[in-house]
């Protein structure tokens, strides 16, 4: 088993240290086989699983006599749907880049980071305790922001490469002091330690426990991986690198990441429902507020980043209420169709020589049907429609957050299937914008028109085969199937101990026709006001000034930043506000907290005068402070 | 005349002590530092004698004796030191030099 | 003086005798006959390093010279240490002394010297010892930091090292007198022993005519004794309020010097630190824990912050120096076995990861160390991929990413701290090197994400340079990944160096 995060990392050193030297194919070839063969291997496995669960221990890593660590992996349900996700989709996405990255500079570069991303994704996804675990999640940070700043020659680039890193490291602070936490409380980091004893805790239910501090620690670190309010900033701007990426880790892997360490840790949330209320509200209003940005961003790569947020909002508030399969569930989906949608995103820009304006764009449709076709299959799945792979795992969330026995169940419901209809009209929005109507791209652009090579379209392909069938291994009961997919999680997963309260089979169905008309409604929202009646938009757009200046400006939340935190500092009042705000967490307080630890590092630098005398001074000086201490405190 | 006690001894190493201090902080000249310093050295070595005799034990001495010793050797390297700056920079003053800083 | 006396000591004869055969060679020589001197530098410590394992078991030495020496473990780990410390130093700077034209017989007869002096500071268990190791190896560096006579940042940094250090000197060394004049020994063991008693160890002697002499333990001058003895070894560590000198004295030092300077130095000025304070004046902990609790934060907070603004590389380490002796003072403050045990292997995994990196810049530095600003390490990545990707394993571990050396080490670190309920400080430590990471990144950020403004050549790197560079990556991983051996040797030498001062947890 350990060969499969290995073979990647083979491929990275690979294709790091020799790569300049050898052909394009040679570099392909050497990423892609990795690719593939721990995929193979990931399948291997997971087949030879069947029900059971797996740990395989290699050494001991920490042996101390209160403390041990080993090296070990742990493969059960959970973790063979999550390696084969990473590699399955890595692999699409390598053969992909194939196509998508020849002809630009250093590409064994690309391959080496892309290859290394999987190693650590791989690590963190089948790490047998929590310490592996975070060599994972600091790996795949680091690679992801090697690769938002892939195009280095590029500013701004380099500087979303900085955001993520430093936004996500805010989450990361809180998940390591939960890891110190979850030592000093079970005295071990390993799954196989800590879930059963985890499970004889009493339920922590005033929400004054330890365990409810150790969800609310982790999930700040899963806030800020998997890009949730307030931590979500950076990862718009991770749309920076090149599109595979953005596929790879901003869409179907690295930011479920947060989804993933949440599920995995659920014999622990069960125990601390306070903090699965706040799981549940943080991913409930992350969805619906980043669906409402989505609709009038311009920017297709934008677009699908808002999607991806809103999408794993919604993941996250099936984690919330408990619905941890569901969860899983819409992951793997997820995975599959917004990949597809990045992909596609990609072989449109590459079709219009790097457009990315969707207003400069339209009646693509028959320049370039492959990926026209797989995309609408991807919009589809990802708006619910049946029978796609999102409204299996889509419909599942609303059916167990509307029968969620936790308070306010309903409420949530109620946002999530408003998002549900947003997430329709943004993306009808984009498609009807993109690849219907009239052409408004320069004529210059638009006579280069042209579909991607095989190697693009193949991954295309396979990848809409699965945004349609990829859900039907969770068919759900009432509608005649069994749902194997979440039977199969269940000894992975804890399930709270409340269950769910049975709902009626004939108000699921009648939940589920309401998912389906409100997408419906979204949809034909989008058609009307972007494809039928352009002017409607306008219209609309005039009549509700305000709102749309809001949304258009993405809440303001950049500016607000800017007005709350920068322009204070400005005006001198920097410590306070700073340290009484818990701002830290905020794109503008990222730079704050820049500026405040450098002019504080400035004072600290002008102590170094470069004067021996005055050096000398301060010797005395400490000296002196000492022997006052030292002497009053012993007599 | 009433008898030199250590306490006698423990203030004269500390006036010393002091006065080594303060050369160090005001004087400009590295030379006049360096001699501020061995002060400092002196004063340790009153005080190691001083104890020594009272408790009547020779390790004090003995230490007084690795001390000059050391104070010597540094004499040696600093004097070295303070040559090889004076060639590059053609200045003994330590507030012209600070190349370095921040 | 018995035979076994001088076994004891015998790494330190090897290493003054390799040193003086050194120097020799190097005066009688012609110029440029210096290929030999590596060669006898690095025979010397592997003589050296040879003795010491010819030694073991460490644990049941007798004390030398009449208790004023002991070879135990923990001075058999920091021998150990210093000699390969010494040895990777000695390896990488041959490219460096003969391009900068340095005379390479006392260049490395001065290493070898200050390495003696080192090993002297790790087994000594008296002061007067204690000083003569350190004035030893304190000499000996104030004449390596200036090697580059004819620059003139070179003899300034030499200068302010020798007279602020000496000047600190002077008041550790007054610090030992007070010492002595409180308690009447100058043993680290007799010390405790008259602290622990309350009396002086006039007592001990046990005759007749002394009677008078027999008196209690002046508590103000054993305070004022403390505060002076941690002036000298803070200042050393270059922990603030003493850390003034480092940044300059970094900069300006030859590179291959820094990296001994902040490695090895750090290191044994820690081992007699640790060794004074956990030993000698163990009793009095509970008044100087604070003095380290505070030195320790600050020194974290003024490396970290002032590292920030920095541009050149050198001066930047050298902040970072100081911010890294300030992590090692949160493991002193819990001055528990695990604490004291964390420091060991925080300083070995710390001068594997420093002495790689300070060989990248040393070797990038080219002639006269041109190359030394952050913007020159731009797209290095592209142009020495192997030399950039070295760099990077040392900045991450430097960091304390997880699979490096300094991972474990910032992880014992805290961990120790947490079990002496140091809560704060380790919140603080954590929040520090979160800090960090922000300006080591800035270096990858520079080798990786930024096009090269000028051409600036990179030679090649030669065979003793790569070995240096392979080895300290191959160490820092094999910290972070089978961390178990070397931490099992510090913690035994820790619980050894303890046990005698009664149950061994304090």
């Amino acid at each position: 088993m350990w060969l499969i995060p290995i073979l990647p990392l083979l491929g990275a050193a690979l294709n790091g240290l020799w790569g300049k030297r050898l052909p394009l194919r040679g570099i392909a070839a050497i990423a892609v086989g990795a690719v593939a063969c721990s995929f193979l291997l990931a399948l291997i496995a997971c087949l030879s699983l069947g029900d059971a669960t797996r740990m395989e221990v290699y050494f001991p890593w920490i042996a101390g006599a209160d403390f041990q660590v080993d090296f070990n992996l742990y493969l059960d349900p959970l973790s063979a749907v999550m390696s084969l996700i990473v590699t399955g989709v890595g692999l699409l996405i390598h053969i992909y880049s194939i196509g998508y990255m020849s002809g630009e500079k250093g590409v064994h570069r690309f391959f080496a980071y892309m290859n290394l991303f999987l190693f650590f994704m791989l690590t963190l996804v089948l790490a047998g305790n929590y310490l592996l675990l975070l060599v994972g999640w600091e790996g795949v940070g680091l690679c992801s922001y090697l690769l938002i700043g892939y195009y280095f020659r590029r500013e701004d680039a380099a500087d979303a490469g900085k955001k993520a890193f430093i936004v996500t490291r805010l989450g990361d602070l809180g998940f390591l002091i939960g890891l110190i936490l979850l030592y000093t409380t079970f005295g071990s980091l390993d799954y196989l330690v800590i879930f059963p004893e985890a499970a004889q805790f009493p339920v922590d239910s005033d929400g004054s426990g330890t365990l409810t501090l150790i969800g609310l620690l982790l999930l700040a670190g899963a806030v800020g991986k998997s890009a949730q309010i307030p931590l979500y900033v950076w990862l718009p701007d991770a749309m920076l690198g090149p599109t595979p990426v953005s596929a790879l880790i901003h869409a179907a892997t690295m930011v479920t990441a947060g989804v993933y360490i949440i599920a995995r840790s659920s014999p622990i949330y069960v125990q601390a429902p306070e903090a699965l209320m706040v799981v549940a509200v943080i991913g409930c209003i992350t969805a619906l507020y980043a669906a409402t940005i989505g609709i009038l961003q311009t920017d297709i790569k934008r677009i699908l980043a808002y999607s991806t947020i809103s999408q794993l909002g919604y993941m996250v508030m099936a984690c919330g209420v408990g619905a941890f399969g569901a969860a899983v569930f819409h992951l793997m989906t997820h995975a599959f169709f917004k990949a597809l949608l990045f992909l596609g995103a990609g072989s449109v820009i590459h079709a219009m020589g790097g457009e990315q304006d969707i207003r400069k764009m339209g009646g693509l449709r028959k320049k370039i049907p492959v990926t026209f076709w797989t995309f609408l299959f991807a919009s589809l799945a990802l708006i619910g429609a049946f029978p796609f792979a999102g409204f299996f795992s889509k419909d599942e969330i609303l059916w167990r957050t509307f029968t969620s026995s936790t308070g306010g169940g309903r409420l949530l419901w109620v946002l999530a299937l408003l998002t549900a209809g947003l997430t329709a009209v943004y993306i009808g929005r984009l498609v009807f914008l993109t690849f219907f109507g009239e052409s408004r791209a320069d004529p210059e652009v638009a006579s280069h028109i042209h579909e991607s090579p095989k190697v693009m379209t193949i991954p295309l392909i396979v990848l809409a085969v699965l945004s349609l069938i990829g859900g039907w291994i969770g068919w759900p009961r009432f509608l005649g199937g069994s749902n194997h997919f979440e039977r199969w999680l269940e000894p992975a997963l804890a399930a709270p101990a409340a269950a769910h309260a049975a709902g009626e089979e004939s108000l699921e169905f009648l939940l589920m026709g309401l998912s389906l008309a409100v997408a419906a409604l979204g949809v034909y929202i989008a058609y009307y006001l972007f494809l039928k009646r352009r002017e409607a938009a306008d219209r609309l757009a005039q009549a509700s000034g305000g709102i749309y200046r809001l949304l258009l400006n993405k809440y303001y939340v950049d500016e607000i930043y800017r007005f709350l935190f920068v322009k204070p500092l400005v005006m001198g009042s920097t410590e306070v506000l700073w340290k009484t705000l818990d701002v830290g967490a905020i794109d503008g307080a990222v730079n704050l907290a820049a500026r405040t630890t450098r002019s504080l590092g400035n004072a600290l630098r002008k102590i170094q005068s470069g004067n021996i005398r005055s050096y000398a001074g301060w010797v005395v000086l400490g000296a002196l402070l000492l022997i006052g201490f030292m002497v009053t405190a012993a007599s | 005349m009433p008898p030199v006690t250590p306490v006698h001894y423990l203030f004269l190493s500390m006036a010393l002590f002091t006065i080594g201090v303060i050369g160090v902080l005001t004087r400009r000249n590295v030379i006049i530092i360096l001699i501020s310093i061995e002060l400092i050295f002196n004063a340790v070595n009153i005080n190691l004698v001083a104890f020594s005799s009272q408790f009547a034990s020779i390790s004090g001495q003995t230490f007084a004796i690795f001390v000059i010793v050391a104070a010597a050797a540094e004499a040696a390297v600093g004097l070295g030191i303070i040559i090889a700056l004076f060639r590059n920079k053609e200045t003994v003053n330590a507030d012209e030099i600070d190349l370095m800083k921040w | 003086m018995q035979t076994s006396d001088l076994i004891r000591i015998l790494p330190e004869i090897i290493l003054a005798v390799a040193g003086i055969v050194v120097m020799l060679l190097g005066a009688f020589q012609k110029q440029n006959a210096g290929r030999m001197h590596p060669a006898i530098a690095l025979l010397g410590l592997l003589g050296a390093a040879g003795a010491i394992a010819y030694q073991y078991p460490w644990r049941s030495l007798d004390p030398a010279f009449g208790g004023m020496l002991e070879l135990d473990a923990f001075s058999a780990f920091f021998h150990i240490l210093f000699f390969l410390v010494a040895a990777l130093v000695v390896l990488s700077s041959s490219e460096y002394v003969a391009q900068e034209r340095l005379a390479s017989g006392e260049y490395h007869a001065l290493l070898l010297f200050a390495t003696m002096g080192m090993g002297l500071m790790a087994s000594s268990n008296d002061l007067i010892m204690i000083f003569i190791g350190l004035e030893i190896s304190s000499l000996a560096s104030y004449i390596l930091v200036g090697f580059r006579r004819g620059v003139a940042t070179s003899s300034e940094s030499s200068l302010k090292y020798f007279l602020l250090g000496s000047f600190a000197t002077a008041f550790l060394l007054y610090g030992i007198a007070l010492m002595f004049g409180a308690t009447g020994a100058t043993n680290l063991t007799e010390i405790h022993l008259a602290l622990q008693a309350e009396q002086n160890t006039v007592t001990a002697m046990a005759s007749p005519q002394l009677t008078p002499l027999v008196g209690p333990v002046p508590t103000a001058l054993v305070g004022l004794s403390i505060a002076l003895l941690f002036v000298g070894f803070a200042f050393k560590v270059s922990a603030v309020p003493f850390q003034i000198w480092t940044p300059d004295v970094y900069q300006g030092a030859p590179t291959p010097v820094t990296a001994f300077l902040s490695t090895g130095s750090k290191a044994a000025a820690f081992a007699v630190f640790l060794r004074v304070f956990m030993v000698a004046l163990e009793g009095s902990a509970q008044d100087w824990v604070w003095l380290l609790w505070v030195s320790g934060l600050l020194s974290m907070v003024l490396g970290n912050l002032a590292a920030l603004l920095q541009t050149n590389i050198k001066r930047m380490l050298a902040y970072s120096s100081i911010a890294h002796a300030g992590y090692i003072l949160v493991a002193f403050t819990a001055h528990s076995e695990e604490g004291v045990a964390a420091v060991m292997f925080y300083l070995a995994a710390y001068a594997l990861m420093n002495i790689g990196a300070f060989a990248v810049v040393s070797h990038f530095g080219n002639r006269g160390e041109r190359y030394v600003e952050m913007e020159h390490y731009a797209g290095l990545g592209y142009r020495a991929p192997l030399l950039a990707a070295s760099m990077t394993v040392f900045l991450l571990s430097l960091i304390g990413i997880p699979l490096t050396g300094g991972f474990f080490g910032k992880f014992y670190i805290f961990r120790a701290a947490l079990h002496a309920d140091l809560v704060w400080l380790t919140v603080l430590g954590v929040l520090n090197s979160a800090i960090a990471a922000y300006y080591y990144l800035r270096v990858i950020v520079f080798m990786y994400m930024h096009p090269a403004a000028e051409q600036i050549p990179v030679e090649r790197v030669r065979p003793a340079m790569g070995f240096v560079l392979i080895f300290s990556m191959a160490a820092t991983f094999l910290l972070g990944i089978f961390p178990q051996a070397v931490l099992d040797f510090a913690s035994q030498a820790a619980a050894l160096l303890l046990e005698n001062l009664g149950n061994g947890v304090l």
